[in-house]
């Protein structure tokens, strides 16, 4: 237990120190959500229709920012070597760099939604839900592309080819979360949606890291 | 250690041996995919009754649900190709996948295509975000994403595992997608037309159906023997025995 | 007791060694000694674990490593080419970083301690970028006194030294020999300490 919160603090004041890094995903964020009303128009019953799906898309876009860079600096530095060594299981380590990239990349989103939200004339109700979902969802979207990042390590053109492999895999995420908003918009309840995407969340706690672990084994042999 | 022991059992789970094992089935599923393909074209065009409400365009179902069967069976297969080279760490188990990946591509490609092609005529559009199409749309970005990776790993044993893995966690993503997916559908349901409402299926369609679904598995096989015995000859280029075959020495 | 027998080692292609034997008692080293690419690394890679031998068998007290990895990850320290420093930390932090992945408690005194016998005394708190080279493999140096593991596995751990480095280097493995540990170590380089045995790659 406590190297993984040695793993988390470490990479939380890696970041502190790198700050640009987290910033740019947060910027990006921000900046493809307001970048759809200026394409579409100011018509505000469109942009509530659309607002789900364009913070969820945008979302998706700020955490593969991240994804890349999981893993690459430790495995330069021969940190991943150190954490493959260690006594505490590869899979707890993996842990623990995976809710530090949350912690970074998913939870600023989570609490950025409900502003950027507002620019798209959504209620309290909705920004609720839209939040709720984030932070079931956001969680899963670190997971997943554990997944792909552990698979892509080292490699050339690594990071389009991650999202090559990780956006299909976040298409549930995306449908049941930008759908969360839309099933409470339109007045049928949100409750069914959001399960699904804890089910998922629990589905991924339980999997992703060994699928990541075996991937990084397989990157550094 | 254990491989030793498993190899009496997998006798031929070693390329050497399987090479040639390949080379002697490969007519074999070539003249099966011609016979069901000839059977199957033939009922199709000349047995099968025109529709009476979908008229002649309807026929291309006969190759539009083959391939959708096919792009998904193929992934299962090559999923557990993929898990038994993880598992018992047999060499041929991920050339198998490897060889599998383009043909379940081009699977998923054609069934796209042709759904296309049908809704057309039907629908009036090329594209419609039906549950199963989009789902298939998804299952092509598997196969393309596995066979990008493979590409981008130089060393094909890494390659082998890292596909392995990707193909393990996709099978499991699969049945998720297409849920998810059709559940998006029918919250979205205004705005598209259900394939699933297909024209009641007559015996004789399902016959030209199953006959051509038979084609396309034997075309795939004999696709896939012909791929992995290139991948076999690629990969063993600096063994003794590949030096020795007399296809390799002229 | 560290033995291998049979080892067989094949990168990609290519067949690097074959048949490799080797065993380190306590208060003995191994230098592993072998032009570029000839397999050092991979011999040190194969005996901490992180590399699968294609064939052979590596054991610890007698006990196949696959089957004792936490016990033996606890007792053998590995020294990469890439020292695992991060450098936005200061040496401090990646003293204690370094520890908690270990699974150890170190004490902020005995960290302190080591930085201070490596002639790091005033960066404690420096980030390590701001060191220089020479500097940055003594808080590794320091890391191998943190650390309590009985086999040591160096590989190239004399580079960007300067000779001060190298002596103390030197003496401190001579320790760690004389108090039952077992080092193996890859250099170019003939080196000053006793005891040695050369494996030849």
């Amino acid at each position: 237990m406590n190297a993984i919160l040695a793993i988390i603090r470490r990479d939380l004041l890696l970041a502190m120190r790198r700050k640009s890094e987290v910033l740019t995903a947060v910027f990006f964020f921000v900046i493809v959500t307001s970048l759809f009303p200026l394409g579409i128009g100011p018509e505000s019953a469109l942009l509530k229709k659309i607002a789900p799906g364009v913070l969820w898309v945008a979302a998706l876009l700020a955490t593969m920012l991240g994804l890349q860079r999981m893993f690459a600096p430790d495995h330069h530095d021969g940190t991943l070597e150190q954490m493959l060594l260690s006594p505490t299981p590869l899979g707890l380590l993996v842990g623990g760099k995976i809710a530090a990239h949350w912690l970074l990349s998913g939870l600023p989103l989570v609490l950025l939604a409900p502003v950027l939200g507002l620019q798209f004339d959504l209620d309290a109700g909705a920004l609720g839900v839209l939040m709720l979902a984030l932070l079931l969802g956001t969680p899963l979207l670190s997971l997943i592309g554990a997944i792909g990042a552990a698979l892509t390590l080292g490699l050339r053109g690594g990071g389009v080819l991650l999202s090559l492999l990780v956006l299909p895999l976040y298409v549930p995420a995306l449908i049941f979360g930008a759908g969360a908003v839309e099933a409470h918009v339109s007045g049928l309840g949100a409750g069914g949606h959001l399960s699904l995407l804890a089910a998922l969340l629990a589905l991924a706690i339980f999997f992703a890291p060994w699928a990541t672990t075996a991937a990084l084994r397989i990157a550094l042999e | 250690m254990n491989e030793n022991k498993l190899v009496h059992w997998f006798k031929y789970a070693s390329p050497q041996s399987f090479y040639p094992l390949a080379g002697k089935m490969i007519p074999w599923f070539w003249a099966l995919t011609a016979v069901f393909g000839i059977a199957g074209l033939w009922i199709s065009f000349f047995v099968a009754p025109t529709d009476a409400q979908q008229g002649e365009g309807y026929r291309i179902i006969f190759i539009h649900v083959p391939t959708s069967w096919m792009s998904m069976f193929i992934y299962i297969v090559l999923a557990c190709w993929a898990g038994l080279g993880l598992a018992l760490n047999t060499r041929l188990s991920g050339m198998m996948a490897q060889a599998l990946a383009p043909t379940g591509a081009l699977m998923a490609f054609l069934s796209l295509w042709t759904g296309a092609f049908w809704g057309k005529p039907m629908w009036g559009t090329w594209w419609v975000w039906d549950a199963r199409l989009t789902s298939e749309l998804i299952l092509l970005f598997l196969y393309l994403g596995f066979i990008a990776l493979q590409a981008a790993i130089d060393d094909p044993r890494r390659a082998d595992k890292a596909g392995a893995i990707l193909a393990l966690v996709g099978v499991v993503n699969v049945p998720i997608i297409y849920f998810s997916v059709k559940w998006w559908n029918t919250l979205h349901q205004g705005s598209s037309v259900s394939m699933t409402k297909s024209p009641s299926m007559a015996t004789t369609m399902l016959w030209g159906m199953l006959l051509m679904a038979l084609c396309f598995w034997m075309y795939s096989i004999a696709v896939a023997l012909m791929r992995v015995r290139a991948i076999i000859l690629e990969r063993e280029a600096h063994t003794e025995w590949v030096k020795l075959l007399d296809e390799v020495k002229s | 007791m560290l033995t291998a027998h049979g080892l067989t080692c094949v990168r990609g292609e290519r067949r690097l060694f074959a048949g490799l034997d080797l065993a380190v008692g306590p208060g003995e080293w191994l230098h592993v000694r072998g032009e570029n690419g000839a397999g050092k690394t991979s011999l040190l890679r194969l005996l901490v674990g992180l590399m699968m031998p294609a064939e052979g068998e590596i054991r610890w007290d007698g006990t196949p490593v696959a089957k004792l990895t936490d016990e033996y990850r606890r007792q053998m320290l590995f020294l990469g080419h890439h020292g695992a420093v991060k450098e936005e930390l200061t040496t401090l932090e990646n003293l204690h970083f370094a520890a908690a992945l270990d699974g150890a408690e170190l004490p902020e005194r005995e960290a302190l301690a080591a930085l201070h016998r490596f002639g790091l005394r005033g960066r404690e708190e420096l980030p390590v970028r701001f060191l220089s080279a020479g500097q940055k493999r003594r808080v590794l140096l320091a890391r191998l006194v943190t650390r309590k593991a009985k086999l040591w596995v160096l590989d190239e751990p004399f580079t960007a030294l300067d000779v001060k480095a190298v002596d103390m280097l030197s003496a401190l493995i001579g320790e760690h020999l004389a108090a039952g540990g077992m080092a193996v170590l890859t250099s170019h380089q003939a080196m000053p300490i006793a005891g040695g045995r050369v494996l030849q790659l």
